[in-house]
């Protein structure tokens, strides 16, 4: 079993739903970026998901693919990325989830990847890959123990959950509604009823993703799902209050308070 | 074409996963609508009737005598909306209405590909959105304002190089967010899986007529099939059903852009195995595979992918791909309506430029089909300002 689902089994028995929050790597500059790591580290986060920035990000909505091209700007690649974590992940406790598109892994050559990744991270989330195309991958990801995280969304159908469920070693990732990454108001009510028939037949966790954007929001669900997962709502925190003196002091009381 | 959507080793669907179940909704539409009698009765009626097919295939006397070849031009500029984006979009559009799809959507470059869409979501009445990037609207007033005339929106894209490339990357985002009542009307032999496949076969009418036509002329095959590619569609379109006839050799001619030191579009000749856009195929990119901006003159084939089936005819060597720069192209525009009396688009201008260097290489008079694939009415202006 992966870390991450060795995670999981620990929440479950204690009753917990797990808490995922967000960050570009990068973003806003590599040097808050670490600083912000390691106040979501210390904010009761369950896992961490660091999104590795693409030039065409087509899963993401307006906030995102800002901290993406910033963060690109300031030129980051997966060298910076590999050393930055070679550096900071002994003092991080939290699991860490990579969320990168699919080029720049294939192009750096999937054998390269893995070797550099697996001692650094715990999990994979490729939002352009399917199952069907991700044969290779999940070899690679086995071999070197990484947990990889599918998705099921309001348009997959049931004949697919199963596929879903056996590529995703760490959890299921369900994105909330058809669309892009950002925060939304209001969420579909038919989340809890398509939920249901995932859980018919899956067992795996699946933790809700995309558009969750406030606290009555997390609340709700975190009662359905194994956890949720917030993104475009910290990466616009970060925006808002980042020429504040204490931007990371509001930023840890606004994760908290999120997760409360 | 494997099942699973790949040419060789390229193509597939790499798209999220909200995109796996309208994608498979619209793969089995296609094969199960384009097989029917109906179907194809009205696509024929349409391309013959509305778009104006078949087009001639004209031999070019002056330039033949000039260059020293039999030069024979696929005259897919005169069809109506001036270029060849209108046999794809008929197809499409048919499919989308049997899909009971209500909105169109659409990206464009040069806005050829947009002025077909918003003509057939007009013709059919559908509602139409298309998306283009910044530098194209423009650099592409007229077909702005053409598209706006025939009723669709266009939506301006700002993100990343503001071309073609982000063009589809939004309408892909606005897809995914609209996937229940909208069409997404892709407009080239890219994408996922089954899009290369059923554009080319859309417009693999090109190719059909071209050899209907030239054995009727010639009284044999061609020897040279010539036709630029940004995505690939005109020259897919042409070679595809000359593919097993080994003796005609295609020819596909990538924009030089700037140059190979400074920008291009040489997806096939410069750039590596990818994905981009849903396929694997060659793409321009960085040393950390990041999509690198492309560059040329012609907004149609500024793009830094190619669809995957031009992937695969590279890999098994059945086509050729060479470079034409920016002020080549220019000289090729003017070449043809100089000694022919035909304004080429930027795109095929191209094409007609690489004529000169292949009658160099060629046997003489040896038989070549050019694809004529647009007009240069919306090139008239770039033209003018490049020139003075």
């Amino acid at each position: 079993m992966g870390k991450i689902r060795e995670k999981f089994e620990e929440l479950r028995n204690k009753g917990k739903k797990a808490f995922i929050p967000y960050l570009t790597f990068g973003f806003p500059t590599l040097k808050d970026f670490e600083a912000l790591l390691y106040v979501l580290d210390s904010a009761g986060s369950d896992f961490i998901e660091i999104g590795f920035p693409f030039s065409d990000p087509i899963a993401d909505g307006p906030i995102i693919q800002i901290s993406s091209q910033t963060a690109l700007d300031r030129g980051v690649n997966f060298l910076k990325l590999f050393s930055f974590f070679k550096r900071v992940k002994r003092n991080i406790n939290t699991p860490l989830i990579l969320m990168s598109y699919y080029n720049p892994i294939y192009d750096m050559g999937l054998d390269n990847f893995f070797k550099k990744a697996h001692p650094l991270l715990e999990g994979l989330i490729i939002p352009d890959l399917l199952p069907e195309e991700g044969e290779d991958f999940l070899k690679k990801a086995k071999t070197y123990n990484i947990d990889t995280v599918f998705f099921i969304s309001p348009t997959t159908q049931e004949e697919r959950f199963s596929l879903i469920e056996r590529a995703s070693s760490g959890f299921i990732y369900y994105i909330s509604v058809t669309g892009v990454t950002g925060p939304r108001k209001s969420l579909p009510s038919s989340i809890l009823s398509h939920l249901k028939k995932v859980r018919k037949k899956t067992s795996s966790p699946v933790c809700l993703g995309f558009g969750i954007s406030n606290r009555v929001q997390a609340r709700k669900f975190k009662k359905y799902f194994d956890g949720i997962i917030v993104g475009s709502v910290l990466i616009k925190k970060i925006i808002e209050t980042y020429h504040r003196k204490n931007f990371l002091k509001e930023f840890k009381e606004f994760v908290l308070w999120l997760n409360s | 074409m494997s099942k699973k959507g790949y040419f060789g080793e390229f193509g597939g669907r790499f798209i999220p996963e909200t995109l796996e179940y309208p994608l498979r909704e619209l793969q089995e539409a296609y094969f199960k609508y384009s097989q029917q009698k109906d179907f194809k009765d009205e696509l024929n009626f349409y391309l013959r009737e509305y778009a104006g097919r078949p087009t001639p295939l004209y031999f070019a006397k002056n330039l033949s005598k000039k260059l020293g070849l039999r030069i024979y031009l696929k005259r897919e500029d005169l069809l109506h909306t001036g270029a060849h984006k209108i046999n794809n979009a008929l197809g499409q559009a048919l499919l989308a209405v049997r899909m009971r799809k209500e909105r169109i959507i659409a990206e464009t470059g040069a806005g050829q590909h947009g002025v077909a869409t918003a003509t057939v979501a007009s013709l059919f009445g559908k509602k139409c959105d298309i998306y283009m990037g910044k530098v194209d609207i423009e650099r592409q007033k007229m077909n702005v304002f053409r598209m706006q005339l025939l009723g669709a929106q266009v939506l301006k894209v700002e993100g990343g190089s503001q071309t073609l490339k982000d063009a589809c990357n939004e309408a892909l985002r606005d897809w995914v967010t609209n996937v229940r009542n909208t069409y997404y009307l892709l407009g080239s032999v890219v994408g996922p899986h089954p899009y290369p496949l059923m554009v080319r076969n859309f417009q693999a009418v090109i190719g059909r007529e071209a050899k209907q036509q030239i054995l009727k002329r010639e009284k044999k095959l061609p020897d040279y099939l010539l036709a630029c590619v940004g995505g690939g569609s005109n020259s897919l379109g042409l070679f595809h059903p000359f593919f097993k006839d080994r003796e005609v050799r295609f020819i596909g001619v990538e924009a030089r852009g700037k140059g190979f030191l400074s920008q291009h579009a040489c997806s096939l000749i410069k750039g590596r195995v990818g994905i981009l856009h849903g396929s694997k195929s060659y793409v321009l990119q960085d040393r950390f595979g990041q999509i690198e901006q492309a560059h040329s003159v012609a907004a149609g084939l500024d793009y830094p992918g190619v669809g995957p089936e031009h992937a695969f005819y590279k890999k098994i060597k059945r086509a050729e791909y060479v470079a034409v720069s920016d002020k080549e192209a220019l000289l090729g525009f003017k070449m043809l309506s100089e000694t022919e009396g035909i304004i080429p688009a930027l795109e095929p201008a191209h094409a007609l430029f690489y004529l000169r260097k292949l009658a160099k290489l060629a046997k003489k008079n040896s038989i070549v089909i050019v694809c004529l694939s647009g007009r240069g009415d919306k090139d008239l202006e770039i033209v003018q300002k490049v020139s003075s």
